[in-house]
């Protein structure tokens, strides 16, 4: 069981691989880097386990708070780096051409 | 109790492999990045805490599973703060998501 649930967390991982190349805008590609990180923990946790290295684990807590904290900041410098116009207009619900 | 704890532990992780799947497949597949917003971050937040806890199971009463079960909080607490802020940083920027004419017209005329 522990065999089949990294094969597909392999298989996801391939998939969200191909969203981050793809991603037509930059949040596409920090939301998949984002879940590219969690499934890094979780295949950290299974794969430390199923080889016996349980001491793995807390590789994969310090990778999930930093994987958290990062993200936030590359939010941060894409948020402060925005252009001015680009903030919505909310009297209106016409999407911006 | 053994194989009770075994099948248990197994159906936890072939749902949480299962959801992590589909979330991947929402995110490759679905138009308009908050969708694949959507989908990646509704799957995340209950497949990660159900593969680790399938882990748990396995594991037992010991200073790792109480480590995992950490994992598992701090997921539960930063994942959907981490959706949170990155969709609050694309609408901010001028993202906008995709919405039927049909139904923004039917939604205002019923209003």
């Amino acid at each position: 069981m522990l065999v089949a649930t990294l094969i597909a967390l392999f298989l996801s991982m391939v998939l969200i691989l191909l969203r981050a190349f793809a991603g037509p805008s930059v949040y596409d590609r920090v939301l998949a880097v984002n879940m590219f990180g969690t499934k890094t923990v979780l295949v950290i946790a299974v794969g430390g386990y199923a080889l016996g290295w349980t001491s793995y684990v807390d590789v994969a807590l310090l990778y999930a708070m930093i994987n958290f904290i990062g993200t936030i900041a590359v939010l941060r410098f894409f948020e402060a780096t925005a252009p001015e116009q680009a903030t919505p207009d909310e009297s209106n619900g016409e999407p911006r051409p | 109790m053994n194989l009770l704890i075994d099948v248990l532990s197994g159906l936890c992780l072939l749902a949480g492999s299962f959801l992590c799947l589909t979330g991947a497949i929402g995110l490759v597949r679905l138009p308009d990045m908050f969708c694949r917003l959507h989908a990646a971050s509704l799957n995340e937040t209950l497949g990660t805490p159900l593969i680790l806890l399938g882990l748990i199971l396995q594991v037992g009463l010991t200073l790792t599973s109480a480590k995992l079960a950490l994992i598992v909080l701090f997921v539960l607490a930063t994942n959907p703060t981490a959706t949170h802020a990155m969709s609050r940083a694309a609408l901010h920027s001028g993202e906008r998501p995709i919405v039927d004419p049909e139904a923004q017209e039917k939604s205002s005329s019923k209003s």
